[in-house]
């Protein structure tokens, strides 16, 4: 296969991935801005969303102030925002295009729908009582373009560097959802383990699909410990970083065989660090320094495949 | 405009309808009122959802375009098929042997059947090709000539295209549509398929790999996603299943090309290229270009590669030798021309310029290097300003124009908006050459959707129809 379209099989699907924790991100802010609480900490909750989305800046210098309706607009609709869901679906079906010879044309269509259907939609589906149906259609075409792949695509290659950029999107994503409580403000007035904090978790998991996951495997209160041991080291949780780790580096097994290239020791080393370690450890080093620089070694991983197999130059 | 009796291909004089669209005539009356605005409306959305576009450039960037489809199928009899594939191969056969002849020798020229700077000093002519032995002695594998109908039985040719003729793409995705849409005309109806064109095609790239090489890979060139033919690049290779590449997935070594692929280098034996000469090596042609592959043009010189079409193929499609073609035809192949010549008139002569200028009015006038039917003027629908300053242009370097009389294009039933009315159309079939000289019974109709236009291509305004070829 061309290294060129192993790099843009492996990019048409980070987007994609990209879209539906994009949608997510929004979700938990909107959410977490639901609850009674001052202006301050609701501020923060959006604050945290643009963090997370690594749109600090980008939002800054086009709104300045923080406001919800701009930043959900903003990350969700702007196509001036490259990490937007617009900008990210666009991103896909680009890619799509470009790889026409590469994809079946039931993947072509249904992403080429996607677009077209998003094309047609306008600001309105962001209304606070509508933007949770615009989410959960977002999603739908995430599972949808997984769903025709793995139904029409061939088991081969070009499925391994879909998956390999669907794990490492998906690993980046958790990842940054997870640290942001670590940036939400608890007021001064709530206590740790209190209510809002209790809150403020719960629906982290909800925004990571794992609230219902949590209870059958705890049987229990939420606490910061468990939904961290959760999403990180839990190898049934599908979006959890244990889980992505340990399919990127089958697929990563599946593509070399025998040859060992770099980025595959990468993996191993960050995979490890995930099968081996416990909870309390983690958060003995402290959880956002664990979170910060497992996002950084994520991000070499991307980096080295792009040298290894894309003959990126 | 003056009153012209155009050709209408569905029906006689009398208004009775010719025997090869009695099955169309018939359908049209049968169907309900609104059925074809609902099937135009459905063929729409296919297109939007197969992706099948075009880029249009403009100030706000590219923008992606839908050709109009038109639902109502254009139709050739078998004999009349006959004549225009018979016509089409003979041309293409002989333009090959006088590319071939050009660059060893040029026999014709000193036979004096054509002017030797007309040749030489060409924009087109590449010196680099100059005694270089092409595989099979094939230079246009794939040609696209433009056809043009007046009456029962005179078709005349407006354009040989050899280069890199692009549409084919449309004749296949029309064909797909139309079967989907109405599937009960193919029932009825012996129509030739055209679906093993890119299988055909495939076959004739394999047949011309550098001597030696035994399971030749074949790619295709595309200058990328941006380029306006973008989709039938990723149609032709997909269907091919060849690799679709972009020229940095290329590059030369020891003599070779090879493709960068995850597993590594792996070598290239025939390189369909969509992109034009002069962007092909930025070593041998433009050192700007970044399309390009470096070093590409001394393997092909080498004979390690083949490139379809060749390089310096525009010398034998360019207007100012198309006025000489029967005589090409006549002078290697020793028969008469099957198909006509447009009479046409070289400005670059004082007598031809002089009779161009006093009827500027009913001619059709064209930039010899002009393309996509920009640039053009077309007499009997411009106005005296449009001319006038048609005019001025045309003083200022007259060898740069030809003139021809205005055809008088055939009309075919068309789906408009004030109903079923008649269409001025045109026709390319594409003429594959490698191991034969092939054309597949079909080709792309182009459909002037302007009432009285005359002027077919998509980037003003025309639209496409299905093209079928009756078997008897």
């Amino acid at each position: 296969m061309l290294g060129r379209v192993a790099d843009q099989l492996y990019w048409m699907a980070r987007y994609s991935e990209r879209t539906e924790n994009m949608a997510r991100i929004i979700d938990v802010a909107d959410r977490m801005t639901l609850t009674p609480q001052t202006d301050e900490t609701r501020q923060s909750a959006w604050v945290s969303a643009l963090e997370v989305a690594g749109a600090q800046s980008g939002y800054g210098e086009k709104h300045g102030d923080i406001n919800g309706a701009d930043v959900v607009h903003y990350l969700a609709m702007d196509p001036d925002n490259p990490a937007s869901i617009y900008s990210s679906i666009r991103a896909t079906r680009e890619n799509a295009r470009a790889l026409r010879g590469s994809i079946t044309t039931e993947m072509f269509e249904s992403i080429n729908a996607t677009w077209l259907e998003l094309q047609a939609m306008n600001t309105d589906v962001l209304r606070p009582g509508a933007r949770r149906d615009f989410f959960l259609w977002v999603k739908d075409r995430a599972h949808l373009f997984r769903g025709v792949a793995e139904g029409t695509m061939l088991q081969d290659e070009a499925m391994c560097f879909m998956n390999i950029g669907l794990y490492i999107e998906r690993a980046d994503c958790t990842a940054r959802l997870l640290d942001s409580k670590y940036h939400v403000l608890l007021p001064a007035s709530e206590e740790v383990g209190g209510a809002l904090d209790y809150y403020q978790w719960g629906t982290l998991l909800r925004s990571l699909s794992a609230f219902r996951a949590y209870h059958k495997i705890y049987r229990d209160r939420i606490s910061a410990s468990r939904v961290a041991d959760l999403i990180i080291l839990n190898a049934q949780m599908p979006r959890s970083l244990r889980s992505c780790y340990d399919r990127l580096s089958e697929t990563l097994e599946d593509l070399c065989g025998t040859g060992a290239p770099e980025c595959q020791r990468l993996v191993g080393r960050l995979h490890s660090g995930l099968r081996y370690q416990r909870i309390d450890q983690i958060f003995a080093t402290g959880l956002h320094e664990f979170l910060t620089a497992f996002i950084e070694g994520n991000a070499q991983v991307g980096q080295q495949l792009a040298r290894d197999f894309m003959m990126v130059r | 405009m003056p009153k012209t009796k155009f050709f209408n291909e569905m029906r006689a004089d009398d208004n009775t309808v010719r025997a090869a669209y009695s099955d169309i005539a018939r359908w049209l009356d049968s169907l309900p009122e609104g059925h074809l605005g609902i099937k135009t409306e459905e063929a729409e959305l296919l297109f939007r959802r197969m992706g099948i576009t075009f880029l249009v450039y403009g100030r706000e960037g590219s923008n992606e375009r839908l050709i109009p489809f038109d639902v109502i199928p254009r139709v050739f009899s078998a004999p009349e098929w006959d004549l225009l594939s018979k016509g089409s191969i003979q041309r293409v056969r002989a333009l090959n042997m006088f590319l071939d002849d050009l660059y060893h020798g040029a026999e014709i020229v000193r036979a004096g059947k054509i002017p030797a700077e007309l040749v030489f000093n060409n924009d087109y002519y590449q010196i680099q090709m100059h005694g270089l032995d092409v595989p099979g002695g094939v230079y246009a594998h794939i040609a696209g000539i433009d056809l043009v109908r007046v009456s029962e039985s005179e078709f005349y040719v407006l354009e040989d295209n050899l280069r890199a003729p692009s549409g084919v793409s449309y004749m296949l995705e029309n064909r797909a549509i139309m079967m989907r849409l109405f599937p009960e005309l193919f029932n009825d109806n012996a129509v030739a398929p055209v679906d093993h064109y890119p299988d055909e095609l495939l076959r004739n790239l394999r047949a011309v790999a550098p001597p030696g090489v035994g399971e030749p890979t074949v790619v295709l060139l595309t200058p990328g996603a941006f380029n306006s033919a973008y989709f039938e690049h990723a149609y032709l290779a997909d269907s091919m299943g060849i690799e679709l590449v972009e020229a940095p997935d290329l590059f030369v070594r020891d003599s070779r090309v090879f493709m960068r692929t995850t597993e590594g280098p792996q070598r290239v034996d025939v390189i369909y290229r969509r992109i034009d000469d002069e962007f092909i090596d930025p070593l041998a042609f433009r050192a700007d270009s970044l399309l390009g592959v470096p070093g590409l043009l001394s393997v092909y010189r080498s004979g390690g590669v083949t490139v379809a079409n060749a390089m310096g193929t525009g010398v034998a499609d360019d207007k100012s030798v198309y006025p000489y073609v029967p005589d090409i035809i006549r002078f290697y192949l020793d028969e008469e021309p099957i198909l006509n010549n447009v009479p046409t008139y070289m400005l670059r002569d004082p007598e031809d310029l002089k009779y161009t200028l006093d009827n500027l009015a009913d001619l059709v006038v064209k930039e010899v290097h002009g393309s996509g039917g920009y640039g053009m003027l077309v007499g009997p629908a411009s106005t005296k300003k449009e001319q006038e300053d048609y005019r001025a242009r045309v003083l200022e370097n007259p060898s740069g124009f030809i003139a021809q009389p205005t055809l008088s294009l055939s009309t075919c039933p068309t789906y408009v908006e004030s109903g079923v009315a008649p269409r001025h159309v045109d026709l390319r079939p594409f003429v594959l050459s490698g191991e034969d000289v092939t054309v597949v019974p079909g080709g792309l109709t182009r459909v002037a959707l302007t009432e009285g236009s005359l002027v077919v291509n998509s980037s003003q305004g025309g639209g496409t129809k299905d093209t079928w070829v009756l078997q008897e």
